[in-house]
């Protein structure tokens, strides 16, 4: 089975860059401080880890801190059980 | 807790640190009536210049027009200054409601309320007509008060590409189990001046029973044959189920706004809607003036028409002179610099020759995507244009980014 940390960057690929797109997205690469997802558009990422992974993502932690690479995303997993 | 000096200091340091990333907005004065030609001092305090005005959502150059400025006169001696009320209690009068019926008939919905903005009405209508059971998906370029309000209602949010609607698609599927699925869009993005597809929403709401959204400030009153709107330009009239638009921009450009739609959605907004119930009632000479712009657009297309014409010269004009710009049909027409600081300069540049624009740069649009966004107006006559147009070339020319692709001025300036 795929791990989180591979489904995670392989969603945020598909998500966040436009056809084209020459940014390149890696495990440590800055998402929010990095512009690739904003604020707004952040929501979605929410969405799928919750809807994926069937876990319900308080606000609080669903911080542009927690959500800033994908190394940060599969630690706050870590928190809800999820490798 | 005293103001101290520790409390200002804090307040201090971060309007500093906004001057350092050089994001700090100031304002500049006018002082004649908002038009194609303006009095300004920029800075505040410096010598009055008269310069044509290429930055103004004065889209059909209803904001001083003779007429509107006498109605809202006879409005100010009939009806008074102010109703010193919210609209529940003792703020509504009879031309209120005769302008939402106004309003409904011009966009072609059920009813229509009035809020004291359409920031306003974007703030509102979510939480008044979706829980926690329904869903929001939301193009990733709506305006800002859009987002405010999405934030403010319970319905979980999702977002989808920029006008990708394979990606729209997708997220509608995967939120069938919701009560609702509401998808929100601009009409005409205000910062690109694209067009929303939204024939092609439509039909997707039409497939994954949805409801649409449609917020069509920078297009109600001039987008359209008979300028109903995005709407009417996308072949949908009468299929959108919330329209949100303002009457601060080609309606005249004083203040107010509305939730047009469905009419129980409506009556959901005079019952829940916050900003509606806890804000004061639209000025009655804002309203008479806004009656009386209904009552001239409806009559004949003729602003609308030279706003087009308008918009075709200054597309062509730029493009055959060799600056970038975002292609597209509406009056908003953003000249791309890519770099924060070349939109900036250039924008000085234009000052100096007597044009008014604005630069644009992180965070109001996406890093590496600085520009100049220029709104045409009925108000320009073609003496306007060519001299703005004449000012852009001559800056372009100066800057050396003419006839140049987006890399080689990226190359030039940076990103």
């Amino acid at each position: 089975m795929e791990n989180a940390k591979d489904a995670v960057l392989d969603y945020v690929r598909k998500e966040y860059l436009e056809d084209g797109d020459d940014r390149v997205v890696e495990y440590d690469t800055p998402l929010i401080s990095g512009g690739i997802v904003d604020s707004f558009s952040m929501v979605s990422l929410k969405v799928f880890l919750e809807t994926k992974y069937n876990i319900q993502i308080p606000d609080a932690k669903a911080t542009p801190e927690a959500f800033d690479s994908v190394n940060n995303i599969v630690e706050l997993l870590k928190g809800f059980g999820v490798n | 807790m005293s103001y101290t000096q520790t409390t200002r200091s804090i307040y201090g340091n971060q309007l500093e640190d906004l001057r350092k990333q050089g994001i700090f907005k100031e304002e500049r004065s006018i002082y004649s009536r908002q038009n194609s030609d303006i009095e300004v001092a920029f800075p505040i305090g410096a010598e009055h210049k008269h310069v044509i005005n290429m930055c103004a959502n004065n889209y059909l150059g209803l904001s001083s027009h003779p007429d509107v400025i006498k109605a809202a006169h006879e409005g100010l001696d009939s009806r008074g200054y102010g109703m010193s009320s919210v609209r529940f209690i003792c703020g509504t009068q009879d031309i209120h409601k005769e302008l939402e019926k106004k309003l409904t008939e011009f966009l072609g919905t059920e009813d229509t309320i009035l809020f004291p903005s359409c920031m306003d009405a974007n703030a509102g209508v979510f939480e008044a007509v979706l829980t926690d059971e329904d869903v929001m998906i939301a193009d990733r370029l709506v305006h800002a008060s859009i987002v405010d309000g999405m934030r403010l209602c319970k319905a979980q949010q999702d977002t989808y590409k920029h006008s990708d609607m394979a990606h729209l698609e997708e997220k509608l599927q995967l939120h069938q189990n919701k009560r609702i699925r509401l998808i929100i869009t601009d009409g005409s993005f205000s910062m690109d001046g694209d067009l929303a597809k939204l024939d092609k929403i439509v039909e997707l709401a039409e497939k994954y029973n949805a409801m649409v959204f449609l917020d069509d400030s920078h297009a109600t009153g001039f987008i359209g044959k008979t300028g109903r709107g995005t709407h009417e330009h996308c072949g949908v009239l009468g299929k959108i189920d919330i329209i949100t638009t303002t009457l601060g921009k080609a309606l005249g450009g004083a203040s107010g706004g509305c939730v047009s739609g469905r009419k129980e959605i409506v009556e959901m907004c005079r019952q829940k809607a916050r900003p509606y119930l806890f804000s004061n009632t639209v000025a009655p000479v804002v309203v008479s003036g806004a009656l009386e712009v209904i009552d001239l657009i409806s009559k004949t297309t003729e602003r609308r028409d030279k706003l087009e014409r308008n918009t075709a010269f200054w597309r062509k004009g730029l493009t055959e002179g060799g600056l970038i710009i975002k292609e597209g049909e509406t009056p908003i027409v953003p000249v791309m610099h890519f770099n924060a600081k070349l939109s900036q300069d250039f924008a000085k540049t234009l000052y100096d020759d007597g044009i008014y624009a604005v630069g644009f740069f992180f965070p109001v649009v996406p890093k590496g995507q600085a520009r100049i966004r220029t709104q045409l107006s009925a108000a320009h006559e073609m003496h306007h244009l060519e001299k703005a147009l004449d000012a852009f070339l001559k800056a372009g020319k100066r800057f050396d980014i003419l006839h140049k692709t987006k890399q080689e001025v990226i190359a030039m300036y940076g990103q």
